[in-house]
């Protein structure tokens, strides 16, 4: 390995901003013209790069590949590195980009040269996020996210953008902060802020809890989880298209990829502990907000509550701890960031044409719009999870693997994928099917840019739901290192909970091991 | 090292004697050159300044004590006295157009800041509480004076009374606290009350300590003595405030750090609790407060109390790493507070100041660098990786978890969030809301001014390895 790869995806993007940043001056059509080709080129080109980590990637082996490590900070290094569990999402990122900037290529009329750069920024931050393996560097990059994404639902978003803009910001920022401390508690415990170390420390168990209550107090907010979710429909409804893309399709799967790569590894006791109240919570999740999505009337809301149901799946996959389950939730996490992600850009394609989202408003496209109809009908297949397109799988396997742990969870569930499938079929009748109302009557069908967009979506959604084996194989290595660990840690700690026990027994009266919870004073 | 009668033993002080040196002779030439010369001078201070900067980095390293022990220059001091001629050499760079358009432009200025800067080196190297009075002093009676040097302003001549009478109720307050320590330990050297309190204090020496930390508190304009700030910040003429902002709070913080380590490592307990109040309070109120406020410099006072909170987290830990996190929190805090109030003083529309936050609406399609910059200088004091501010908080919550001030630190935390809060919202006027009309071109010098310290603060992350390799080794020096 010659060249760094990694760095290059990583700042590939922000050298691209830096370029526009330079070389466009002005605000007539040919500044933003500019400003837009070199966007999509430089995304296309970080989306080749990054084929050639698919292309070098060794999936039999669960360590990280592609290590890059460079002094920093005294207390933390640079330190980057895939492995099974980060890489789809590199590649999420990196594929999703291109088709974010071509959806704005005409919906963006407004300083484009600020908008190009503010997702460029975006994506190396986002890339960054999964590529760090130092706890420090993984929060500069997931916090700094928050700054592009605040200014492009706040530039570019609706009516009500700025309170949207405020809440966003707020609620991702109040829980993390919680989490940089807990980050620096792991730090004088274990004495280094490296990934790759800590995943093997092994935490004091009283220490363990509140690590992960503060991790999760970060990750369930991005995630979001039911009841912190509240930010993400209105988020949702104001961000431009691209962003509400962009949010679906990959901030949110920050929360679950910190689950996997922190709480689940690095706090096993903690994550077995706390597993029935996640378990609780996405369960409430998956059926109260896919209720609440049967009463929109706005789309980008419906399809946004859909998504906090969807993470529901995610959350309660990866806390039941198996094989199948851990796997669900990655799959499904990779599939939502392209059903998501394509659902919101179909809302984009008619918001385009007739600037509302409302439900109502729309009726009998199917007469106007056959492509689009085959297009927003697959997506709506999906979402709802059926048999054949990639929203299947993940979702079959994220139950499967709840229902070897605990059966009523996984039962009630289950309810929610009758649940998704009632409000998607009732949106796609509303808009597409019925009689063709009169507001609608001149609608034009999708035009070349927009089949270009839709085309590797839709391929991709089939190709996975057909042929989930390559993306389930990718993981495989990565997750089972990760569920051995897991199972060891779990294991000696009940054993030596039964030996205690025995001793107690026999000295009596002395205090519980809950009475330890609070945190162990840090050595260094 | 007592020897006086070498003057090679003078040299470890020679940056001061070359600043004092130097402010007589730019006051005899303002004397006879009269306000003719006022912009001649005030330049050639911003050069004696940079000329005392590179004195002091030329220093050897190593420990040097003076004059019976009273006066010490380590890496502490001089890492400190370098952020303090920086932060009044940027803020006398940052004065020069302004006082010529508010035709304020007095020779006698920059004089005044040379010397309160003269103080502020005097009081970062104070060893024993008499040096430590005569700095704290020196460095306040030039400062009341610039508050209310635009002299036909009604608000610049109260804020200046204003500011003098509590400071000088607070240095009576300090100079109490002072008597009654030495009264207890008959010592006024640091080194000997470090002795005598090593096997505890009694009531009387955490008296005397606890009226020592009122007056450096009133100095940092720490809660409960903060009072005088949003008046005095609002009063000043721009300039000044920036002065007070960046460099009196780099010298109070120093004394700060240097009295509570040096001269009572036997009882930290006990500061420790007043410190971690006074964290609290401050940060609570910084964050608060500001949300309401309308005026751009109001809402940096209680900006800069809050990060005068979020500074003494450091001190707070007692820790040789608490220092070093307060030593890198001061250096960005400085270049942050710069680079601000270099954009404040860019507000000038139709031949006035505006200073209104509603004034810079839509500046980033009128000014979009200078709005880029602010948003970004803004995203900083709110903490927000990758910037300089988010180090700086790191690094002293770093400390304070290692020391187990779990409380402190979250509260810390959590306020620095709705501390972002108006720091957004500002960040929402200039790029959510319609423009208003642009501001006057802007002078070079603080347009300058605001690309380094905004450019600094963004690559800040890049290459953050010499700052934090001279704070650890600065702090070092004081353990």
């Amino acid at each position: 390995m010659a060249w760094p790869v990694l760095s290059v995806v990583t700042f590939l993007p922000i050298l691209g901003a830096l370029l526009i940043m330079i070389m466009v001056r002005g605000n007539g059509p040919f500044a933003k013209g500019t400003a837009r080709w070199v966007a999509l080129w430089t995304t296309l080109v970080t989306f080749a790069v990054s084929l050639v980590l698919i292309r070098r990637f060794d999936a039999s082996s669960p360590e990280f590949q592609f290590t890059e490590k460079h002094d920093w900070l005294g207390v933390a290094s640079y330190h980057l590195g895939v492995d099974g569990i980060s890489l789809p999402f590199i590649i999420l990122t990196t594929a999703l980009m291109p088709i974010c900037i071509l959806a704005s290529w005409t919906s963006v009329q407004r300083r484009v040269k600020e908008y190009m750069i503010a997702f460029l920024v975006l994506e190396t931050l986002m890339i960054g996020t999964f590529a760090a393996l130092d706890l420090v560097l993984f929060y500069l990059f997931f916090e700094g996210g928050l700054i592009p994404m605040f200014l492009i639902i706040g530039i570019w978003g609706g009516p009500r953008r700025v309170y949207a803009s405020f809440k966003f910001f707020l609620y991702t920022f109040a829980g993390s902060v919680l989490m940089l401390l807990a980050i620096m508690a792991m730090y004088w415990q274990a004495g280094t802020t490296d990934i790759t170390t800590l995943l093997h420390h092994g935490f004091p168990a009283g220490m363990q809890k509140w690590m992960w209550l503060a991790f999760f107090a970060s990750f369930a907010v991005k995630m979001p989880m039911w009841p912190v979710h509240t930010w993400l429909p209105d988020a949702h409804v104001e961000a431009p298209t691209a962003g509400s893309v962009i949010l679906a399709a990959i901030l949110l799967k920050m929360g679950g990829y910190g689950f996997l790569r922190f709480s689940l590894p690095m706090f096993p006791l903690a994550s077995e502990y706390f597993a029935p109240l996640v378990w609780t919570m996405s369960v409430i999740a998956i059926v109260y907000t896919s209720l609440v999505a049967l009463m929109q009337e706005d789309v980008k809301k419906l399809i946004a509550y859909s998504s906090v149901a969807h993470m529901g799946y995610v959350t309660m996959g990866i806390f039941a701890a198996t094989h199948q389950g851990v796997s669900g939730a990655v799959f499904q996490m990779i599939s939502h960031g392209i059903v998501s992600g394509a659902l919101f850009l179909c809302v984009g394609v008619v918001y385009d044409r007739m600037h509302t989202r409302e439900i109502a408003f729309y009726g009998g496209l199917a007469h106007r719009m056959p492509l689009f109809a085959f297009v927003f009908m697959l997506f709506t297949m999906a979402n709802v999870g059926l048999p054949g397109t990639s929203g299947f799988v993940g979702e079959f396997l994220s139950l499967i693997g709840t229902f070897k742990v605990n059966i009523p969870v996984a039962t009630f569930a289950t309810l929610g994928v009758i649940f998704s499938a009632a409000y998607a079929l009732w949106l796609y009748r509303k808009m597409v099917f019925g009689a063709l109302k009169p507001a609608v009557e001149g609608i034009r069908d999708m035009g070349l840019r927009e089949a270009v967009i839709f085309a590797p979506l839709v391929v991709l959604t089939i190709l996975f739901g057909v042929a989930p084996k390559p993306v389930l194989d990718m993981s495989s290595a990565s997750i089972a290192q990760l569920l051995d660990g897991y199972g060891k840690a779990v294991k000696t700690a009940k054993e030596e909970g039964t030996k205690q026990e025995g001793t107690k027994a026999a000295a009596a009266k002395v205090p519980t091991v809950e009475a330890s919870v609070i945190p162990v004073s840090a050595t260094r | 090292m007592n020897n006086l009668t070498s003057l090679q033993a003078l040299q470890p002080i020679l940056p001061e004697i070359a600043l004092a040196v130097g402010a007589m002779v730019l006051l005899m030439l303002a004397v006879f050159a009269g306000d003719r010369a006022a912009r001649f001078v005030n330049t050639l201070c911003i050069l004696l300044l940079i000329g005392v900067g590179v004195l002091v980095a030329m220093q050897p390293a190593g420990r040097i004590a003076m004059f019976g022990d009273g006066f010490v220059v380590d890496g502490f001091a001089r890492f400190l006295k370098l952020l303090t001629l920086v932060g009044s050499a940027g803020a006398l760079i940052l004065s020069l157009d302004y006082l010529t358009r508010e035709k304020l432009q007095k020779a006698e200025f920059g004089v005044l800041v040379l010397l309160a800067t003269l103080g502020m080196m005097l009081l970062i190297s104070a060893n024993d509480l008499i040096a430590l009075y005569l700095g704290l002093e020196l460095m306040s009676l030039p400062l009341y004076v610039i508050a209310s040097s635009n002299r036909d302003n009604a608000k610049s001549t109260e804020a200046g009374l204003k500011y003098f009478v509590l400071g000088a109720l607070s240095s009576g307050m300090l100079l109490y606290g002072a008597s009654l320590i030495y009264g207890f330990t008959g010592t006024v050297n640091f080194a000997g009350i470090a002795k005598a309190v090593q096997g505890g204090a009694g009531i009387g020496l955490i008296f005397g300590l606890v009226f020592l930390f009122a007056g450096f508190c009133f100095k940092i304009s720490a809660v409960p003595f903060h009072m005088w700030t949003p008046d005095v910040y609002e009063g000043a003429p721009t300039p000044v405030t920036a002065f007070f902002a960046a460099a009196p709070k780099v010298a109070g913080i120093a004394i700060f750090v240097r009295a509570s380590v040096v001269a009572f490592p036997g009882i930290t307990h006990s500061w420790q609790q007043i410190v971690v109040f006074v964290s609290i309070a401050s940060m609570a109120l910084g964050a608060f407060a500001a949300i309401g406020q309308k005026n751009i410099k109001r809402l940096m006072a209680y900006s800069s109390i809050g990060h005068m909170g979020f500074a003494l987290v450091g001190l707070a830990a007692g820790t040789a790493e608490g220092v070093q996190g307060v030593l890198i929190y001061m250096t960005i805090y400085v270049g942050m507070t710069l680079g601000t109030f270099a954009v404040i003083l860019s507000m000038r529309r139709d031949g006035v100041m505006v200073e209104n936050i509603s004034d810079l609406s839509g500046m980033s399609r009128t000014h979009p660098t200078m709005a880029f910059m602010l948003a970004m200088l803004l995203f900083s004091l709110a903490g927000v990786p990758p910037l300089a501010g988010f180090f700086g908080k790191f690094y002293v919550f770093l400390a304070a978890i290692n020391a187990g001030l779990y409380t402190l630190a979250v509260i810390g935390v959590l306020s620095s969030v709705v501390g972002a809060f108006y720091y957004l919202s500002i960040v929402k006027v200039m790029y959510f809301d319609q423009p208003a009309p642009a501001f006057q071109r802007i002078p070079a010098l603080v347009g300058l001014m605001m690309l380094v310290f905004g450019t600094l603060n963004i690559v800040f992350f890049l290459y953050p390895a010499p700052l934090i390799g001279a704070a650890t080794a600065a702090a070092k020096s004081l353990f």
